[in-house]
């Protein structure tokens, strides 16, 4: 029997905000890791709320598992207005927490340089 | 009429009550792995408390804390008023944990595996501790390492997003490599203050400051 060859490369899921708008937190979270843990690298338009990062960090340690799964590598860029964003914006929905956020199985993307307007990351195959 | 008045005096002894006997707030100390979290929280203990007990083992090892530990009711003296806060020391905060790298530390491979599944298992607790448990956070960050990481950037973005107040120390200032400017530059929007709290170094801005904070 043939055998079937793997495709040379590294899968990139681009998500659109509006995609992320319809969807609860948990299946928000669920998604990301459900990609990541296939081993491709997942990025967010608009990244998450501080509330859903927290949980995305607590279901993954629920789910690293040693020589099966490490964890993730997550990057965004600082948020340089979340000092001067005050509860009323928030609850007015003046939420200024979108950002790109690029999301990868933490023994395949490694960061490179991060500071507040560039992330560097190098994605190897295995 | 002296129905009243006993109405009048017992609702004035339990607003008394209310606001002369604050509970101790709890404040979390937070921060990446290897921060200095429990050399600092067993420095606060040891200072303020009379038998001065420590919160928890230290060590350079990543992940030596892998469970949420409370010293409840440690009162700090400053300026003539007493602040009494619980201090709970927490779990570094990471998004990975790989056992072979315990293995670097001469560990055997059973004793690893088994240390990454608690320290999984801890940086869980703190998170939920983060975001059900604390009044307020002291945020420890080594000044020797970048502090432009995602952990810390999702962490203090957390902690604002909750509205609780934050005090960002600039730990290990006795190493030569250290700079507290880099953590300035990093969180601009927040107050740094330098201390070592393995050299005891600064403690005294420190406890000025959680009084100042979370008094």
């Amino acid at each position: 029997m043939a055998e079937v060859k793997q495709p040379d490369g590294v899968q990139i899921d681009l998500i659109s905000g509006e995609r992320m708008d319809g969807l609860a937190s948990m299946e928000k979270i669920r998604m990301i890791l459900d990609g990541v843990r296939d081993g491709n690298i997942v990025i967010l338009e608009e990244g998450l709320s501080p509330e859903e990062e927290s949980r995305l960090i607590e279901v993954t340690m629920t789910e690293i598992s040693p020589d099966e799964f490490n964890g993730i590598e997550i990057e965004t860029y600082p948020s340089s207005e979340s000092g001067s964003s005050g509860l009323f914006d928030r609850l007015m929905g003046n939420d200024s927490n979108k950002k790109l956020t690029v999301i990868g199985p933490a023994n395949r993307i490694e960061t490179l340089h991060k500071d507040e307007t560039l992330i560097q990351t190098l994605v190897s195959r295995t | 009429m002296g129905l009243l008045k006993n109405l009048r005096s017992s609702i004035s002894r339990a607003a008394s009550t209310l606001f002369s006997e604050e509970e101790s707030k709890r404040i979390g100390i937070y921060g990446p792995p290897n921060a200095g979290k429990t050399t600092l929280a067993n420095r606060i203990v040891r200072d303020w408390t009379e038998h001065g007990d420590a919160v928890g083992p230290e060590s350079h090892i990543p992940h030596e804390t892998r469970r949420a530990r409370r010293k409840e009711n440690v009162e700090i003296e400053r300026d003539g008023k007493t602040v009494s806060i619980d201090v709970v020391d927490t779990p570094g905060v990471t998004t990975k944990v790989d056992y072979t790298e315990f293995l670097e530390h001469d560990m055997e491979e059973d004793d690893a595996v088994r240390r990454s599944r608690e320290a999984t298992e801890g940086v869980a607790e703190a998170m939920h501790w983060l975001r059900e448990d604390v009044d307020g956070v002291i945020y420890v960050l080594d000044a020797s390492t970048d502090p432009f990481t995602q952990v810390n950037t999702m962490l203090i973005g957390i902690i604002e997003s909750q509205d609780l107040p934050v005090l960002i120390l600039a730990n290990k200032i006795d190493l030569d490599e250290s700079s507290v400017q880099r953590i300035r530059n990093a969180f601009p929007q927040h107050e740094t203050i330098p201390l070592s709290a393995l050299e005891g170094d600064n403690m005294d801005e420190v406890y000025d400051k959680i009084a100042e904070y979370f008094g």
